[in-house]
């Protein structure tokens, strides 16, 4: 039970910070972005990279931190992976949906996202090829926190949670502390009259994706440390994160935060009722529940 | 010679198959503008209902009713309503999103569920050894696939005519006017939550229709059959054919499994050994890019829907309308 509990609050913490970014994504541009998961592999394969780089250029930065086994220079990497990833999403909007959007009605841009979604996906696997890899060879042992009941956790995990919370704590101080922040949340309540008071909109729809984007690549790298490397994990992800969007109420940045621990709690929970191939399908299953019981999600507005 | 025949028939088999399923997505979101991101799921769980219905026995396993193929088709067509009726219930009211990540899910769901599900579905394995209906009365292979393209065709006709009937009935036109302006359409007494949650079926039919001929043709379905490329295939079929026109639709077919098919056989026959592993990759590229450089460079397709004019009078509502409908599709032109 606690150990379902631990692993569902560690899982949910990763599809947290990847579901803010879908939710702010789908208020501000109006549109499912299918495409946004591939976002999470492209920070995690970007990080893979410079990760590569950093410890080939400056050997000392592959030293671990402490007990993880996440390297001075992957924690570098990650920062620039974010950086990059938020970068992409802003090249992509400009390639493709910011020109849909002036012509096309919003689900032709939901069509486009799963376009782009297979497109990212796959040159990821050209690229850096179909097999799996990790950051860190190493084996890293779990310890044994307590034995009845049953808690095991890596010194990774530990680092894992640290990471989301203080992404998610630098994200609510950006929205609700700074004047960038109140213009996002003014364009995301009202965009004509937030326009008229002369927040531009294409700034703050750039703005969006670099913040959408830089949370998915560390989501992605936080993901990729406790599971693997693969050009799927996109597509393994895309569901729970619009689960989380929709229980959260789509739009709300704290619905999604609790959205993706409810996800990341379901999911694990979901193991000890059903056989564990079921559990692809228990994000949809939290999706229906959601859409017949609350259909605006938890902190959603009804539109 | 038989040899390119053979192929050119199986080909055309597959073609006519997918043009169907292509045909229902067409009534969905081409003229209701519902929104269908798990084609595969419908179109596989007739597939499956199919295979299990009129199936053979399986030893420890759900199935063996030897139902006439007819009415396995039939069961399955009608179990992808069902889904499709559980699915549009919760969300054909909702915000057009919500449709497009259930729809999506109930895929990735059925996927989940029909590999481990072994007692029902044969699990990974699948389930094989289906007797083809006059497979054994007609004997000669061949003749076979010649007879089985011909009942593919009538089918395909079938359908056509009915969807093309119920799109320039009434009935159509309320679809239409629903996916233009759903408050006016309230406004005129209309009801679009039920009328999209009954198209949503009757799309969800006409897909798992599809879904069971292709799993008589193969005489197999399995969990791979389901992979969610499917359902991009399809919907980059309707893109390229032009929403909204069932000619439109079945030339979309034709071209994009045409390139599907010839970029397998280009690939498999030229590329070197260590490009070949990565062919699928490369597919799925071809179809992510038709799918996005379509959307953006003739957003309407190669044959753009054609206007019902349903009045002598009409003309000028007709252009009206036209102008409306090139805006609501996105054309720059």
């Amino acid at each position: 039970m606690i150990q379902a509990l631990f692993d569902g609050i560690l899982v949910g913490s990763v599809l947290s910070l990847g579901a803010i970014g879908l939710t702010l994504v789908m208020h501000i541009l109006r549109f499912a972005n299918f495409s946004h998961a591939e976002l999470l592999s492209v920070g995690a394969y970007c990080a893979l990279t410079f990760d590569a780089v950093l410890s080939a250029v400056a050997p000392p930065l592959q030293t671990m931190i402490g007990p993880f086994s996440m390297s001075f220079a992957l924690a570098l990497a990650t920062i620039a992976a974010a950086g990059i990833t938020g970068l992409t999403a802003v090249l992509v909007d400009r390639l493709v949906f910011r020109r849909l959007r002036e012509t096309a009605g919003p689900l032709t841009l939901v069509f486009a996202s799963f376009g782009v979604a297979l497109i990212m996906r796959n040159v990821i696997a050209l690229v850096f090829g179909l097999h799996t890899q990790r950051y860190s060879d190493d084996i890293s042992f779990a310890v044994m926190v307590s034995a009845d009941p049953l808690l095991l956790i890596k010194p990774d995990q530990v680092i894992i949670l640290c990471i989301a919370v203080l992404a998610m704590a630098a994200l609510h101080l950006l929205l609700n502390r700074t004047t960038l922040g109140f213009a996002l949340r003014a364009i995301a309540e009202n965009p004509t009259l937030a326009q008229v008071n002369g927040i531009s909109m294409a700034s703050m729809v750039r703005l969006t994706w670099i913040i959408g984007g830089g949370l998915a690549a560390i989501a992605g790298v936080l993901y990729a440390m406790d599971n693997q490397l693969s050009p799927v994990m996109g597509r393994d992800l895309v569901l729970s994160l619009f689960a989380a969007a929709i229980v959260g109420g789509l739009g709300s940045v704290s619905g999604a935060m609790l959205g993706g621990f409810i996800v990341g709690l379901a999911s694990s929970f979901a193991i000890l009722l059903l056989p564990a191939g079921y559990k692809p399908a228990v994000p949809f299953l939290v999706i229906l529940a959601t859409l017949y019981l609350r259909p605006n999600g938890l902190f959603g507005e009804a539109r | 010679m038989i040899g390119i025949a053979s192929y050119l028939m199986f080909f055309l088999t597959i073609t006519a198959i997918l043009s169907i399923a292509v045909l229902g997505l067409n009534l969905q979101w081409g003229n209701a503008g519902i929104f269908n991101g798990g084609v595969v799921a419908f179109f596989g769980i007739g597939a499956y209902v199919m295979i299990i219905l009129g199936g053979p026995a399986r030893a420890g396993e759900f199935g063996g009713f030897d139902v006439a193929w007819p009415v396995a088709l039939a069961g399955g067509a009608a179990a992808a309503g069902v889904l499709a009726y559980i699915v549009g219930l919760a969300t054909t009211r909702l915000r057009h999103d919500y449709l497009a990540i259930a729809t999506f899910g109930i895929a990735v769901a059925l996927e989940a569920f029909v590999r481990n599900a072994t007692y029902l579905s044969g699990g990974a394995k699948g389930i094989r050894g289906f007797e083809r209906p006059l497979e054994e009365t007609i004997g000669n292979p061949f003749v076979y696939n010649l007879f089985f393209l011909a009942l593919v065709i009538a089918a395909l006709v079938a359908v056509y005519a009915g969807l093309s009937r119920l799109v320039a009935s009434p009935y159509g036109r309320l679809l239409r006017a629903i996916r233009e302006d759903e408050t006016a359409a309230k406004a005129l007494g209309k009801d679009p939550a039920r009328v999209r949650l009954e198209v949503f079926v009757i799309g969800a039919v006409v897909m798992g229709l599809a879904g069971g001929l292709y799993a008589t043709f193969y005489a197999f379905i399995s969990p791979q059959d389901l992979a969610p490329i499917l359902t991009f295939q399809i919907w980059a079929m309707l893109i390229v054919g032009g929403a909204g026109n069932n000619r439109g639709a079945v030339l979309g077919t034709f071209v994009v499994w045409g390139c599907w098919v010839a970029s397998g056989f280009g690939l498999a026959s030229f590329a070197p050994p260590h490009i070949q592993i990565y062919a699928g990759t490369l597919q799925y590229i071809l179809i992510g890019l038709i799918i996005v450089f379509t959307l953006l460079i003739r957003p309407r397709g190669l044959l753009p829907e054609q206007l019902q004019i349903t009045t002598r009078a009409a003309s000028v509502a007709t252009a009206q309308s036209n102008q409306r409908l090139k805006n609501w599709k996105g054309d720059t032109s």
